[in-house]
C-alpha cells in the first residue's frame, strides 16, 4: 500500500465553496494530482480540486466556550428593554 | 481502400486493442486508486478508436462498431506491441510508457498533415494523450526510484523494445529511440522490430473472445 | 458513568444526530459499524468480479465503455468506503486478508456465477436498483462520513441502472435468442435479488436500526424494490419465476419466502462461485503484491 493519504477538496461548480470530496492513498504528489482526476473530476463533476497531504491538515475540535462570551453573538444583545425604556423616556419628554 | 483510410485503421486498431487489453486491468489493478486511474486510460484510449473508425467508416461506408469487431484477424493492422495479452505490472508499464512515447510522435507528425479532419482529431486525441504520458512518466519514474523496480522495468522494457520499435514507420522510429534512451540515459539493445502484420497468436485468441457475444446473433443490435 | 454516556450516544443517533471520526463511540457501535461498512467495501470489490469477465465481450464500442466505466465505479466505491473503514481503525490491507481468508463477508449475489450477457443487463438495472435502495437508506446513517459517501455512491449507481436497463431493452427489442438472454437471465436472479435485502428482522430486533447504522428494516427495503421493479420488468413482456407473487390490495407485495439458510450459506462462503471468486482474488493481489512495496520502499 502507499503510505500517504491525501484528502480532496471539490468545488462544484464556479462560485461555489470547496467542499471536502474524501481521500485517498498515493505514494506522492504527482500520483495524488493523478488519482484527484481520476476520482473527482472523470465525469465533469468538479470545477476545481484542492489536493492536500492529510499530513498537513490540521484538525481542531474542542471549542470551549465555559465562560460567557455571549457579547460575541447575536444573542448576547438583547435591545428590547432599553429601547422601551428609551421609547418611554421620549414619550414622556414629549 | 485508400492510404487514408488504411492510416485511420492503424491508428484506430492499435487503440482499440490496447485500451481492450489495458481494460483487463480493471477490477484487479495493483491497488484501488490506480484501477481507477488505469481504466480511464483503457478507456481514453477505445474512445480515440472509436472516433478514428468513425472517420475511416465514412470514407469506406460503413460504422465503428462493424469496423471494430467484424473483419477478420488477418484484416486487423494493429502492432504486435498492442496485441500482447495483460502483462505483469512492470510490463504493462513498460508497454504503457513505450506506446505513449511513439504515439506522441506520432500524434505530432499528423497534427500538422494538410488532412484538416485528421489533423484536428489528432490534436483531439493528444490533448487526452497528455494526461497517459503524465501517468506513464510518474510510474517510470517511481519504479527507476528503487533496485527493485528498476531491475524489473529494465528487464520489461528491453523485453519489449523490438515491438515498440515496431510501432513507428522507419522514418519516425529513429526519433523513438533517441526520446527512450535519452530518458533513461542508456543505449536500447539493436533489435528487428517486430513489424505490423506479423501478428502474435494472441490477437487471435483475443478478437474470438471480444466478437464472442456479438456473433451469437449476428447484425442484431445490441 | 459510562453507560450514562452510551445512553447519551444513543439518543443522540437515534434522534438523527450523526458522528465524525473523533468523536467517542460506545465499543459495540464502532464494531457494528466497521463489520457492517467492511462487508459493504468487500462487497464493491467483490461485485467487479462477475462482470469483469464480459468487458473484455461487451458487443459494441459503446457497449464496452460503458460496462468498463461502471466497473471502474465499484472500484471507485470500494476505494471510498474502505477509506471510511481505515478512519474508524482498521487499515485496507488487514480488511483485504479477512476477505481473502474468509474471516469477512460480501454480499449474497456476488457468489453467483454470470453466464451470458443477458446477466450485464440484469446486473445492472436490478442488482444496482437493488443496491440503490439499500443506499439510499444509508444517507441518513448516523456514521456521518459514510452517510456523505453514500451521496456519490447513488449518483454513480443511477448510472449503472440506466446503462442496464438500455441493455435489457436492446435485447427484447431484439431477436428471439436475444429475448430468451433476458429471460432465463432473469429466471436465474431472481431468487438471489428476492434474498438481496436479507431476512425480514423486525425492525426492533435489527442492531442496525437500533444504532441507527440503516434506517430502513430489511423487508421495507424489498418492498420498495418490489413496488419500483416489478411493474417495470412485466411492461417488457418478461415474466418474474414466482407463482406467488402479488401485490395485495393495500399494496403490500406477496411473494414466495426465500430460503434463508441457502442465504446463510452462500454469504457464509458457500455460493456457486464464492471460492472461484475469492481464489482469483488471491490470485491476482498476489501477482502484484511486490508494486506496493516498491512503490511503499520509495515514498517511506
Amino acid at each position: 500500500m502507499p503510505d500517504r493519504i491525501y484528502e480532496v477538496f471539490r468545488m462544484e461548480r464556479k462560485g461555489q465553496p470547496l467542499q471536502h470530496a474524501g481521500s485517498f492513498h498515493a505514494p506522492d504528489d504527482r500520483f495524488a494530482e493523478a488519482y484527484a482526476r481520476e476520482f473527482y473530476a472523470r465525469r465533469h463533476e468538479s470545477a476545481a480540486l484542492w489536493v492536500v497531504p492529510r499530513s498537513a491538515v490540521t484538525t481542531i475540535e474542542d471549542f470551549g466556550d465555559e465562560l460567557d462570551t455571549s457579547y460575541r453573538r447575536v444573542d448576547g444583545y438583547s435591545l428590547k428593554v432599553r429601547l422601551r425604556e428609551a421609547r418611554r423616556r421620549v414619550a414622556e419628554g414629549g | 481502400m485508400s492510404a487514408r483510410a488504411d492510416l485511420l485503421l492503424e491508428l484506430a486498431d492499435d487503440e482499440l486493442i490496447l485500451g481492450w487489453r489495458d481494460s483487463e486491468w480493471t477490477g484487479i489493478a495493483p491497488f484501488l486508486e490506480e484501477d481507477v486511474a488505469f481504466s480511464s486510460i483503457a478507456q481514453n484510449e477505445i474512445g480515440h478508436a472509436r472516433a478514428l473508425y468513425e472517420l475511416a467508416a465514412a470514407e469506406l461506408g460503413t460504422t465503428a462498431d462493424e469496423l471494430a469487431f467484424d473483419r477478420a484477424p488477418d484484416e486487423y493492422r494493429c502492432a504486435p506491441l498492442v496485441e500482447l495479452r495483460r502483462l505483469e505490472w512492470a510490463r504493462t508499464i513498460a508497454r504503457h510508457w513505450l506506446y505513449e512515447t511513439a504515439d506522441a510522435i506520432r500524434l505530432e507528425a499528423l497534427k500538422g498533415c494538410d488532412d484538416i479532419e485528421l489533423a484536428g482529431l489528432a490534436a483531439k486525441i493528444d490533448r487526452e494523450e497528455l494526461y497517459h504520458r503524465m501517468h506513464a512518466e510518474m510510474w517510470v519514474d517511481r519504479l527507476l526510484g528503487s533496485d527493485e523496480g528498476r531491475a524489473k522495468l529494465d528487464e520489461a522494457l528491453v523485453e519489449l523494445w523490438p515491438y515498440a520499435l515496431g510501432v513507428l514507420d522507419d522514418d519516425l522510429r529513429p526519433e523513438l529511440v533517441r526520446r527512450v534512451e535519452d530518458r533513461l540515459g542508456r543505449t536500447m539493445p539493436a533489435a528487428e522490430p517486430v513489424r505490423r502484420g506479423d501478428h502474435v497468436a494472441e490477437l487471435r485468441e483475443l478478437l474470438e473472445e471480444m466478437t464472442s457475444v456479438r456473433r451469437s446473433a449476428p447484425g442484431a443490435e445490441w | 458513568m459510562s453507560d450514562t454516556r452510551e445512553q447519551e450516544f444513543l439518543e443522540y443517533v437515534q434522534g438523527g444526530g450523526q458522528v465524525e471520526t473523533h468523536d467517542w463511540m460506545p465499543e459495540e457501535y464502532r464494531k457494528r459499524l466497521i463489520k457492517f461498512v467492511e462487508m459493504h467495501a468487500n462487497s464493491e470489490l467483490m461485485g467487479v468480479l462477475p462482470e469483469r469477465d464480459w468487458i473484455l465481450r461487451a458487443p459494441t464500442l459503446q457497449r464496452k465503455l460503458a460496462l468498463t466505466a461502471k466497473i471502474q465505479d465499484e472500484v471507485g466505491h470500494a476505494q471510498l468506503i474502505y477509506r471510511v473503514v481505515e478512519d474508524l481503525g482498521k487499515p485496507r490491507d488487514d480488511c483485504l486478508d479477512d476477505l481473502l481468508s474468509g474471516r469477512s463477508k460480501f454480499h449474497n449475489v456476488f457468489h453467483y456465477p454470470t453466464r451470458t450477457w443477458g446477466d450485464v443487463g440484469v446486473i445492472a438495472w436490478l442488482v444496482d436498483a437493488a443496491a440503490i435502495i439499500s443506499q439510499k437508506a444509508l444517507l441518513k446513517c448516523s456514521y456521518g462520513p459514510y452517510a456523505r459517501i453514500m451521496k456519490r455512491i447513488c449518483w454513480e449507481e443511477s448510472f449503472h441502472v440506466l446503462h442496464g436497463r438500455d441493455v435489457v431493452l436492446a435485447l427484447v427489442n431484439g431477436t428471439d435468442l436475444q429475448r430468451e438472454l433476458v429471460q432465463e437471465a432473469l429466471d436465474r436472479w431472481w431468487v438471489p435479488l428476492m434474498m438481496f435485502h436479507g431476512t425480514p428482522l423486525p425492525a426492533e430486533d435489527d442492531p442496525m436500526l437500533h444504532w441507527r447504522i440503516k434506517s430502513q428494516a430489511n423487508e421495507g427495503a424489498r418492498q420498495q424494490f418490489l413496488e419500483g421493479y416489478v411493474p417495470q420488468v412485466r411492461e417488457l413482456g418478461l415474466t418474474l419465476p414466482d407463482p406467488k407473487l402479488r401485490r395485495r390490495e393495500d399494496g403490500t407485495w406477496e411473494y414466495t419466502e426465500p430460503d434463508w439458510d441457502e442465504l446463510m450459506s452462500v454469504v457464509s462462503g458457500h455460493g456457486p462461485a464464492s471460492a472461484e471468486r475469492l481464489a482469483f482474488r488471491r490470485l491476482s493481489r498476489a501477482e502484484v503484491d511486490w508494486v506496493s512495496r516498491v512503490v511503499l520502499a520509495e515514498a517511506a
